[in-house]
């Protein structure tokens, strides 16, 4: 018997009963999709973190205000010293950092003549916009003499800009921010929703120190808080020796004494998001165990069927025997079957599993992401199976004595 | 075809022993017998004589507790489970009463399949397996299923399969056995006309009309050998070679 002897005849066999071959593979077919959709979403969702990552960028830090502790109790909040932009401007001088972008939010009142829309407003310098990734769409970014004189001037998120000025042109229109006029320097490009499912276009944008003085300067600590830096450093490498330096020089500048906890919290944004598609990892290996159960399942049901069959086809084995096959000629006809059996349902699975990959990605804004790695395992999984399941079956053929199995009745 | 030449068969002191709980069966106790090329022997009978277990030990589907069996003059008792494979493909045909084809596969799948096991390329398998169902008048019911053809017809199916592999040996149980009387002349016309080509036949029945047919009735009882009676059907003798007959003519197609 060549190969494909026993693959055409394996067919046949599978063929002549096809409701209970289908009944069969529905567990390898069940198990190889679920495999495959689960790992397809874990590594969907991995890319969206990397995505994430990558738009607030792997080698940021920020900083900011911490809980005052003294001996374990939190203090107020007006008792602890706040990060201020002379804070910021001192950041600058450590080594590896490429920028500062000190802020401050709150929220504002925008009103053009009958309009009235309420958003956030953002106190920043020069460099926000390059630390947090926005980019113009129309207009110019604020310039540092702009920051420093504390000038009334703003620029719209792309939202913003639509409510207040639908169809119109706002470039160099003043709107009022609560009380207070302000021109329309620039809009920023979209930018979407957040990974939290925010509109991070509902917003606006003044120098910080107008921000400070005209717009929050009541619900500020000290005059020239800011709420946040970003830190930029040159490479992610550096970052470590970066959040020292920045962490020294801090409480250096807050007088903290050895001993007593810092005042402020420094984070490493892309370790956070990180440690979430880390934790999308550790789902993602124990669905796929679970979804792995189901291939078992099915391996069993394979090995149930395989030897129903056997028995039915005893008194062929038997004929097969007498004009002349060897037991591994049996052995393999049956390995072949279940190996065909479970490699269909493989197939299929695999098919059924990158179908609703799909549907998943689609619904849940992924990137689509099945990759091949997880494909070869299924098809090899399910070889595994079927050659293992199908061993026990194939071998108590093999092993049948032929004239017991041509009486067989 | 010379008598003095090696023996098809031969057996000595062949036994076979099977174990019942503690007690100890002897299926076969102690056969001698030689059976030379060309030969036609019927096998005879009741049923617990032993001859059933003569026959498979013959085919080589099972092995002798004792004794020797020498096939073409090597002795095989000693063979492995893959050796009596090999053996029962090249060298040995089966008809059995019930036909015993594969039934989802066609009459030329069917008769195909030893070959298959021989390792014959596709093409050759089905050249000669279309010329061994031509030979047995069924050159148009090759691509029928068994459940589309007769009894009768089915066991020719069955003779083109034994006879596909040219083999020295065909062992028939009862080939008639499941046939109305018509047809199993017709199938015994078969076998005549195998043998007369000089292919050995052993045959079991327990029908003496069908047993005339042979040169040569061996009749056991109680595991043993009885009788080996020579001449007493019409194949009486050695078989005079008459050429090769077309074997649909004696057939009665």
């Amino acid at each position: 018997m060549t190969p494909s002897d026993l693959f055409f005849s394996a067919l046949q066999s599978l063929r002549s009963n096809t409701m209970r071959s289908v009944l069969t593979a529905l567990g390898i077919i069940i198990g190889v999709g679920a495999v495959i959709t689960i790992v397809a979403i874990g590594a969907g969702a991995q890319a969206n973190v990397e995505k994430v990552i990558e738009q607030i960028g792997s080698n940021m830090l920020t900083i900011s205000p911490g809980q005052a502790r003294d001996g374990g109790a939190a203090q107020g909040a007006a008792s602890r010293p706040t990060l201020t932009a002379e804070d910021a401007n001192a950041m600058k001088t450590v080594p590896g950092v490429t920028a500062v972008a000190p802020e401050v939010r709150g929220p504002v009142q925008v009103i053009l003549g009958n309009q009235n829309w309420r958003t956030n407003a953002v106190g920043i310098t020069e460099d926000y916009f390059t630390v947090r990734g926005w980019k113009m769409s129309r207009g110019r970014n604020f310039e540092d003499w702009e920051i420093d004189a504390g000038e009334k001037i703003v620029i719209l998120g792309s939202t913003v800009a639509e409510k207040v000025f639908p169809g119109s042109d706002p470039l160099g229109q003043i709107i009022r921010l609560d009380r207070v006029p302000f021109t329309v320097m620039g809009v920023t490009a979209a930018k979407g929703q957040s990974s939290f499912g925010q509109n991070q276009d509902d917003v606006i944008f003044v120098p910080l120190k107008t921000a400070q003085q005209r717009l929050l300067g009541g619900r500020l600590i000290k005059p020239d808080s800011v709420q946040q830096i970003a830190v930029l450093g040159r490479i992610p490498k550096e970052l470590d020796i970066i959040e020292r330096d920045l962490a020294e020089l801090l409480r250096d500048r807050h007088a903290i004494v050895p001993g007593r906890a810092d005042d402020f919290m420094i984070r490493n944004t892309a370790e956070i998001f990180q440690a979430r598609a880390g934790v999308v990892d550790v789902m993602t290996l124990l669905l796929t165990a679970i979804a792995s159960v189901s291939l078992l399942v099915g391996g069993i049901g394979i090995m149930n069927i395989m030897l129903v069959s056997v028995t039915e086809r005893t008194r062929e084995i038997g004929v097969r025997m007498a004009i002349g096959a060897s037991r591994s000629d049996v052995m393999m006809q049956f390995l072949i079957e279940a190996l065909a059996l479970s490699m269909i349902g493989g197939i299929i699975g695999i098919v059924l599993g990158m179908v609703c990959a799909q549907l998943t990605a689609h619904f849940a804004g992924w990137p689509l992401r099945i990759e091949v790695s997880s494909i070869l395992l299924a098809v090899g999984f399910s070889a595994a199976v079927g050659i293992f399941f199908g061993y026990y079956p194939a071998r108590k053929a093999a092993r049948l004595d032929p004239i017991e199995a041509l009486r067989y009745a | 075809m010379s008598r003095n030449g090696t023996a098809v068969v031969q057996t000595i002191d062949l036994r076979k022993e099977y174990r019942m709980g503690t007690n100890v069966v002897n299926a076969l106790a102690g056969v001698s017998v030689r059976i030379e090329t060309g030969e036609f022997v019927a096998v005879m009978g009741p049923s617990g004589s032993g001859k059933t277990t003569f026959m498979n030990l013959l085919g080589c589907l099972d092995r002798p507790s004792s004794g020797k069996y020498l096939f073409e003059g090597h002795e095989v008792s000693a063979y492995d489970h893959t050796d009596l494979a090999r053996l029962r493909n090249q060298k040995i045909g089966f008809v059995f009463q019930n036909f015993n084809l594969l039934p989802r596969i066609t009459a030329l799948d069917n008769v195909a399949l030893p070959l298959a096991y021989g390792k014959l390329p596709r093409s050759e398998r089905r050249t000669r397996a279309a010329k061994a169902l031509e030979e047995v008048g069924l050159g148009d019911r090759m691509d029928h299923r068994p459940v589309q053809l007769s009894g009768g017809q089915q066991q020719r199916v069955a003779i083109a399969r034994a006879i596909v592999g040219s083999p020295s040996l065909i062992l028939a149980d009862e080939p008639t056995g499941a046939l109305d009387t018509k047809t199993g002349v017709e199938i015994m016309g078969i076998l005549q006309t195998l043998n007369d080509r000089g292919i050995t036949i052993v045959l079991v029945t327990h029908e003496h009309d069908i047993a005339e047919h042979a040169g040569r009735v061996l009749t056991f009882r109680d595991g043993r050998m009885i009788r080996d009676e020579k001449g007493m059907g019409r194949r009486a003798g050695a078989p005079a070679p008459q050429g090769q007959p077309h074997l649909v003519a004696v057939a009665g197609h």
